[in-house]
């Protein structure tokens, strides 16, 4: 069923396709409608789930882990300071190997106070043991999260799925929605194999000493090592029943590139117009979305990228006294291989500043003019 | 007189208790209350360390180890996880220090009694950061000395009063109980046990390490809290009806209690006379609420 609705009901439909079985959320700008539409969904009868209306982010993100180890499926949302509130449980979560799903609508962080966009909230996450999808379109963002619950679930790993503040999460597109029927045969029953049971009284999170803990943190590296296999068969398993698949990135137009753009979340979708506009022009350049942040598609980026000149990254984010992080991660994935493309850190529209196709025709442009960047980082549109 | 206490045991020997803790036993006598279809959620408290490390476990009952501000909210997320698959009759019991409710905890503490999740809630009281190595806490009683309230400046605010502030949320059950009345403690798990929503216990647990006193004396500092008023025994249901469940036969004095316990040693006769007068202030207090419901 064709339906126009918000990210943010993108991500609410998702969580409710996949019969979540515990949510538990705060309210946040510019999440709150995702909870909204569930809460009335639960109401309703619609979605069998209990909703547990807590008192902060940090208590929703506990309920979720808490219940997940129970072995029920779980679901929360959040936002910039309250993702950053949930930060100790982050790290709880994928400890425990909770397949906990969680969308975050990217949201700068204060102060000062801005409910817009940009990623330095779920990017301050990078190292919790989260794997983080960014999309590009309502579409994208519940065909994500519906996947999102069988990528956490086969890998014990929770996953966050993440969404531009307003660009996305307020604006309305045309979104299929899958029949429940199918959904249910993409997404079995969740059943999880150890778990808190009476017949087998064990402790789970306890004092570890160092003969153990070592071997707990190997063990989580191996699950995101898995991790870019097992997302591509889920891709490939959710295409053959719903004829969609989103890679763990994408290039577009790639193929005789000379410069490649490499974006991230709804900016990507402006730049293929801008992209397109180029390549009626005769330039040479082509397009890498990444959706996959973490696990790192180090391979993946490397064929793309290692067959440009250079490569123009565009960071809506900001590693203070480093540098913007998609920027980081590619110049490491590229890391030791000879003749590897220099990469051009652009940082652009923070705080929610419009990336317009004219600031990113430019950053193509002068990425085209100049042989190797000059400054680590290069501001695009900083009024002084 | 006959011992109505069930023999079975929850809780092995071979846990990692200092001698004489208040704790330990607190939570031997709280599982022969609740019995086997029960699961414990730990914050970081002293229990964290008594339960034994990892592969090692000292409970017969599965415990969720949880972060420390989050007991309350672990346990009402695992007992939500349980109520969808249908497992409705395990009791869920949350179980956190003082710091663990008085303190970093209130506030997920308060979310579920709002809420009237349907836990059992267990502060074990030993006043101060016990398993950090005794620093000040908000159940600190005034005048004694902590890590961090040290003998030239021992603590100067009373303790936090958390069983009224529990009790202000109007959940169904609030109990105080010691270890010195272990059939009173029993009875007050198997009452919380059979009521639904929020259950909240407050349980006074001496740690003699922390207390500087002589481990053999912590049933007799528990009686003495009781006799002497500092720590009365009682219970409000549903945040009205008061019931004063043990009576001191005399009334003791606070120094009968103070003496005993290092960590008091400093305290002059103008110190003790005032702790006098405000645990006999708070005494009146209680019999007027207890006497209206």
């Amino acid at each position: 069923m064709k339906k126009v609705i918000t990210g943010n009901h993108a991500v609410s439909y998702g969580a409710q396709l996949a019969r979540t079985q515990v949510i538990s959320a705060y309210p946040i700008t510019p999440q709150t409608q995702v909870v909204e539409l569930l809460s009335e969904f639960c109401a309703s009868g619609k979605l069998k789930a209990k909703f547990i209306k807590v008192e902060s982010e940090h208590s929703a993100m506990t309920a979720c882990i808490a219940a997940s180890l129970t072995g029920v499926r779980t679901f929360t949302a959040t936002s910039a300071h309250g993702l950053a509130l949930m930060h100790e449980m982050l790290h709880w979560a994928a400890g425990a190997r909770t397949p906990v799903v969680m969308a975050n609508i990217n949201r700068a962080m204060g102060p000062g106070w801005s409910v817009w966009t940009d990623q330095n909230d779920s990017l301050s996450q990078r190292d919790t043991g989260w794997i983080q999808l960014y999309c590009e379109s309502n579409q994208e963002v519940l065909d994500t999260t519906i996947q999102a619950f069988k990528i956490a679930e086969k890998l014990l790993l929770p996953v966050m799925v993440i969404l531009d503040a307003f660009v996305l999460s307020h604006t309305s597109e045309q979104v299929d929605l899958p029949e429940q029927s199918v959904v249910d045969q993409f997404l079995p029953r969740f059943e999880l194999k150890t778990k808190l049971d009476l017949s087998h009284p064990s402790a789970y999170g306890g004092l570890t000493n160092p003969d153990h803990y070592f071997e707990i943190r190997y063990k989580i590296q191996k699950a995101h090592e898995q991790a870019l296999a097992v997302i591509k068969s889920v891709n490939d398993e959710f295409n053959e029943l719903f004829g969609r698949k989103y890679g763990v990135i994408e290039a577009y137009r790639c193929d005789d590139a000379k410069v490649i753009l490499v974006t991230s979340g709804t900016i990507t979708s402006t730049a293929r117009v801008v992209i397109d506009t180029m390549r009626e022009q005769g330039r040479k350049v082509g397009l890498l979305k990444q959706k996959l942040f973490r696990p790192t598609p180090t391979e993946q980026l490397r064929e793309v990228l290692f067959k440009a000149q250079k490569i123009a990254v565009i960071d809506r984010n900001i590693s203070f006294g480093h540098s913007g992080v998609f920027a980081q991660e590619i110049k490491s994935s590229l890391y030791g291989l000879a003749g590897a493309p220099p990469v051009f850190d652009y940082i652009i529209g923070l705080g929610g500043r419009d990336v317009t196709p004219d600031a990113i025709y430019e950053i193509i442009d002068n990425t085209f003019k100049t042989d190797v960047p000059n400054e680590p980082i290069i501001w695009r549109g900083v009024r002084l | 007189m006959r011992w109505t206490i069930k023999e079975k045991e929850l809780m092995y020997p071979g846990h990692v208790a200092c001698p004489g803790c208040g704790g330990a036993l607190a939570m031997r006598l709280a599982l022969k209350a609740l019995g086997e279809k029960t699961i414990v959620v730990l914050p970081a408290c002293c229990w964290t360390i008594i339960d034994g490390p990892f592969p090692m476990h000292s409970l017969h009952v599965p415990v969720l180890h949880t972060a420390f501000e989050t007991a309350a909210i672990a346990a009402t997320g695992v007992k939500a996880g349980l109520d969808v698959r249908g497992k409705k009759d395990i009791t869920v019991m949350a179980w956190a220090g003082d710091g663990g409710t008085l303190d970093i905890g209130i506030q997920a503490l308060s979310g579920a009694a709002e809420r009237n999740d349907d836990i059992i809630y267990t502060c074990y009281d030993n006043e101060a950061y016990m398993n950090t190595g005794i620093q000040r806490s908000s159940a600190t009683p005034k005048g004694a000395w902590t890590t961090t309230t040290p003998q030239q400046t021992p603590k100067l605010e009373p303790k936090k009063n958390i069983t009224e502030i529990m009790i202000a949320h109007r959940i169904p059950y609030v109990a105080t109980a010691t270890l010195a009345y272990p059939e009173d403690l029993i009875n007050k798990y198997k009452k919380a046990q059979s009521i639904k929503g929020t259950k909240f216990l407050h349980v006074y647990a001496p740690c003699p390490t922390g207390w500087k006193m002589a481990p053999d004396l912590m049933i007799k500092i528990c009686r003495l809290a009781v006799e002497s008023n500092i720590f009365p025994i009682y219970e409000c249901e549903n945040g009205i009806n008061y019931t004063v469940n043990i009576q001191p036969q005399k009334k003791l004095p606070v120094f009968e209690y103070l003496k005993l316990q290092g960590r008091f040693s400093h305290l002059t006769q103008k110190d003790i006379d005032e702790i006098q007068k405000s645990v006999d202030f708070e005494r009146q207090l209680l019999l007027k609420r207890a006497a209206k419901s």
